[in-house]
């Protein structure tokens, strides 16, 4: 079953996000996904950024730069977004893991260029930003204020696939 | 069009092309741990698809954090023991027996040229040092792993990295690598496979050349390889003596999988490390590098020697060469964690293990221990380490702690000083 993509952004404006930052290594001796929601981005090197904030709380979007998720394997990661109902990463790259894991998890990491983040980013100014996909256009928009933005990206057809499918288990189990 | 050892693997294990570009492999090897690993379980006995592809082409470890420190770990080990129990799989390292996962997998000879590999790990790039494609995965591939023995990739891209010159003394594979990543960044190899060559890696011993390849993931890259040669069939010889003749029959079937002289490459870099210093890394990221006289002087609390970078024997004796007969600095706590039992044994009878204690080290048992901050030598807020390890984020090694990647070497020398040293001006 396709997860809910899109709702409100918040603004992680950093490369190379690791995913000990997402979710530390004193956390991975849990063995339920649920058990670790309350961890999320403790670890966040960033200037002004509250892990215990409101804005984290309120966003189920994620808009960052290059990079995101370097570092270990943890799937831990994306399952922390996964139960904070983030289900929608928004970056200029990804490292290949993390990328892989939101996919197989059924989850939407979506790759912009740099110049369509900065635009992202600028639009914080106006207040919340809110965000919705269509996956099938291959399209994102994002209002604030009365300011509204659009962005095209592209996603595998495999990627599409494990997305439309629910994950990697459920397209995997079914063909092989 | 000639191909590398990467396409070659490619396609003699491709199972599926569900769209162009999407290869589905099927798997020589699933390596399993603690921490990756039980969550897979539980979701495969969720959709009542408790089963296992090959008992016999699963391995698994218990090693994050061995024996158990509390509750929730010991639930993490019991969940993968009775697992494996369950299904009857023949290698299952458990307490007294473990040690590293990419330590102890290739020591047993589980690793050999031409082999697909995934672990729910993200060092498992190490294992391509024997020319096997070998990549780290989240649970989710891992669990397809265990249940189907497939995982998906993307068509591989190469880079090669070509190595010339002559390394001087004090200058080891762990100072290449930290020089190479320096140069590609920490994601400049994202999406590609790292082919190290050239002169330094034909003379590198298979340990080094895992260090090499350790650390691939550092610059973003899937894996990292080295070329099978007589190194590799020396190395493994106990395992694959049955299988061949001689070691020379051994080398000819391995040549199978060396990269085509007309091979294509996204890119291609010459590095003369003929007069490469120590290497170091500075701040939270490993392409922060800098050689260890530029730090040289940075106080450090805690001296790290293990791992699955530099845990192996040969990292103990070079460790150890700078110990011997020494003490290190008051101020500093010195851990070494030999990374299998094996190299504990080897190291207690070449009378390393004498060395570190005689200095003031202590010795814990063969696990990954204080090198992710979750089980032994935590470090408090504020405090520095100088490590053998392969991660330098913020806190990897415990919150607020800041981490320097070094050699075993210089480690050594860093912990008799208490302040980072180059080995080479003691
Ligand atoms: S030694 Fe460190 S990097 Fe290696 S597998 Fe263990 S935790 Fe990971």
């Amino acid at each position: 079953m396709q997860k809910k993509f899109g709702g409100s952004a918040i603004f992680l404006d950093r490369s190379d996000i690791n995913t000990d930052e997402i979710i530390p290594a004193k956390y991975l001796t849990e063995v339920t996904k649920e058990a670790l929601q309350p961890y999320i981005l403790e670890d966040l090197k960033l200037e002004g950024f509250d892990p215990n904030g409101e804005v984290l709380k309120n966003a189920t979007v994620v808009v960052t730069r290059e990079n995101f998720g370097c570092g270990s394997s943890r799937e831990h990661a994306p399952w922390v977004f996964e139960v904070n109902d983030v289900h929608t990463t928004i970056a200029e790259s990804y490292a290949r893991i993390f990328r892989q894991n939101m996919f197989n998890c059924g989850m939407l990491a979506i790759e912009l260029p740099k110049a369509d983040i900065d635009q992202l980013m600028a639009m914080q100014q106006q207040g919340e930003v809110v965000v919705s996909v269509d996956l099938d256009g291959q399209s994102v928009t994002a209002k604030a204020g009365g300011e509204e933005k659009q962005f095209s990206f592209e996603i595998s057809q495999f990627d599409k696939a494990l997305v439309d499918a629910g994950g990697w288990v459920e397209f995997a189990d079914a063909r092989y | 069009m000639g191909k590398t050892l990467a396409e070659k693997i490619f396609d003699s294990h491709l199972r599926d092309e569900p769209f162009s570009g999407t290869k589905i492999l099927s798997l020589d090897r699933v390596l399993c741990h603690e921490i990756t690993t039980p969550v897979a379980i539980a979701d495969l006995v969720w959709r009542e698809k408790d089963r296992v592809f090959d008992r016999e082409k699963i391995k698994v470890v218990i090693d994050h954090v061995t024996p158990s420190k509390d509750t929730k770990t010991a639930t993490q080990a019991k969940m993968l023991r009775d697992w494996a129990r369950r299904h009857d799989i023949p290698d299952f390292f458990d307490v007294g027996r473990n040690g590293v996962c990419h330590a102890i997998f290739p020591e047993k000879g589980y690793i050999r040229p031409g082999f697909t590999v995934i672990m729910g790990d993200s060092h498992t790039c190490t294992h391509g040092a024997f020319g096997a494609f070998a990549a780290g995965v989240g649970t989710t591939d891992l669990e397809v792993g265990i249940l189907k023995g497939v995982c998906a990739f993307r068509e591989p891209a190469t880079i090669r990295v070509n190595l010339n010159g002559a390394l001087s003394d004090g200058v080891y594979a762990k100072d290449v690598i930290l020089h190479v990543i320096a140069k590609l960044g920490v994601n400049g190899a994202t999406d590609r496979v790292i082919e190290f060559r050239g002169p330094i890696v034909d003379q590198m011993s298979m340990e080094a050349r895992m260090t090499l390849c350790n650390m691939a993931v550092e610059a973003g890259g899937t894996s990292g390889v080295c070329m099978p040669d007589m190194t590799t069939v020396e190395y493994l010889w106990e395992f694959i003596q049955a299988d061949f003749d001689n070691k020379e029959a051994a080398l000819a079937d391995y040549q199978q999988w060396v990269s085509d002289s007309d091979a294509v490459y996204t890119d291609t870099l010459n590095i003369d490390v003929s007069d490469l210093e120590p290497q170091v890394t500075f701040d939270y990221k490993p392409d922060c590098v800098k050689s260890v006289k530029e730090m040289a002087g940075t106080v450090v609390d805690q001296v790290y020697i293990g791992t699955c970078t530099n845990g192996r024997i040969e990292d103990l004796r070079q460790a150890a060469a700078i110990l011997k007969g020494k003490v290190i600095a008051d101020s500093v706590r010195g851990i070494v964690s030999p990374a299998t039992p094996k190299i504990f044994q080897d190291a207690l009878e070449e009378g390393i293990i004498k060395i570190f204690m005689d200095a003031g080290f202590c010795v814990t048992n063969p696990t990954c221990g204080a090198c992710l901050g979750m089980s032994n030598g935590v470090l408090a807020e504020g405090e520095v380490a100088a490590a053998t390890s392969n991660r330098n984020f913020n806190g990897r090694m415990g919150k607020g702690g800041m981490v320097h990647l070094m050699s075993p070497t210089t480690a050594a020398a860093t912990a008799l000083t208490g302040v980072i040293t180059d080995a080479r001006s003691l």
